[in-house]
């Protein structure tokens, strides 16, 4: 019988769920600003909420892996780790 | 008993004519009337749920969160 | 920065489920390949944007992405409830005919097996009928989940089935603003 892969700690689902809601917040706003695009203070604050985005995906990446390829994210210790799994819909 | 309610029901009521040859016992039935349709242009986006609550409700905006199943439907019970 | 789009390795929003019940696949693939399914949504907007006049084409952009965020969502639901189920389970199920097609594929049809056709998506090339075409098919896929989340007893599944069903609420909402600012359009101060 093959060994299954390792699960995912526990650090991963706090992780995600706290990127999901940021990413929800830009997601919502990116849909509003479609529409108001003078709207100054939505753009404000989707301004802030990308730069949460970018602390949190920082350090998410950095222990869990690349979010994005294609060029886009980071590569840690030299290892090509984007092809592995988990993938989204089997954690 | 109806009750009146202070904010708009995003639901409807309705029966259907009943004739005595149908089968089954009258039902009420209800439809729903979402808040993009009562107010198709968003004014406001300064109103917000925080960033955990609009994930799970699965909008930014508290004017346009329509939950489901809902609490209430408004109008009269069975 | 992206010239195509862009994979990301995660979900829009967790999904979880509690129990092993194969019936559930079934009625969520009404959502994967049906006609007011989540393909249909994200082929449908992004198709017309070819079309559309200017100021609505990031719209239809975003929430044509969107929508495959929540094509995963529902990929994922179906691959939870199937992939270790048996044949026997998923015969249970009224999966057999699926079965002896796809095995533990995932297949675009809707819940009666009738597969996904490009007829369920419309691009007429007219602005406003285009948008009327949007915002109902958001209101029926609004319905659709209304009546899944009826038949499902998984509180987990009903969980992410309330947040896409909010999202068609959302989306709705935005199409109806493009309709308002397609009405505005001469009057604008800035002409192209």
């Amino acid at each position: 019988m093959s060994e299954t892969p390792p699960q995912m700690p526990k650090a991963y689902y706090q992780y995600l769920h706290e990127l999901q809601s940021i990413d929800f917040v830009l997601c919502e706003l990116t849909l509003y600003l479609d529409t108001h695009p003078e709207d100054e203070q939505a753009l404000a604050q989707f301004t802030q909420f990308q730069k949460r985005k970018h602390n949190l995906m920082t350090q998410f990446e950095a222990a869990f892996g690349p979010l994005y390829e294609f060029g886009v994210s980071p590569i840690s210790g030299g290892k090509w780790t984007w092809s592995q799994t988990p993938w989204p819909w089997q954690v | 008993m109806s009750t009146v309610e202070k904010t708009p029901s995003q639901w409807r009521v309705y029966r259907s004519y009943h004739s005595p040859f149908d089968p089954c016992s009258p039902r009420t039935r209800y439809f729903n009337v979402p808040p993009n349709v009562l107010q198709p242009f968003q004014t406001s986006a300064r109103k917000q749920f925080a960033p955990h609550e609009a994930l799970r409700k699965g909008t930014l905006w508290p004017e346009y969160y329509s939950p489901y199943p809902p609490e209430t439907r408004g109008g009269e019970a069975e | 920065m992206k010239a195509i789009w862009i994979y990301e390795k995660k979900l829009q929003y967790p999904v979880r489920v509690s129990k092993c019940d194969p019936k559930l696949a079934k009625m969520l693939i009404e959502q994967y390949g049906g006609a007011d399914g989540e393909l249909s949504a994200a082929l449908r907007y992004l198709n017309q944007r070819y079309s559309i006049p200017d100021k609505v084409i990031g719209l239809l952009t975003d929430i044509g992405t969107e929508e495959f965020a929540h094509l995963e969502m529902i990929a994922t639901m179906v691959y939870k409830l199937t992939k270790d189920a048996t044949p026997e389970q998923l015969r249970a199920a009224g999966l057999a005919d699926h079965y002896v097609n796809h095995g533990h594929a995932l297949f675009y049809h809707d819940a009666a097996g009738n597969p996904w056709t490009a007829t369920y998506i419309q691009a007429k090339g007219d602005p406003i009928a285009d948008l009327y075409e949007d915002i109902a098919a958001e209101e029926k896929a609004r319905a659709t989940y209304q009546w899944i989340i009826d038949n499902t007893d998984d509180p987990d599944i009903v969980d992410s089935l309330r947040f896409l069903r909010e999202r068609e609420v959302v989306h709705s909402l935005r199409f109806r603003e493009a309709v308002e600012i397609l009405k505005e359009y001469n009057s604008t101060k800035k002409m192209f």
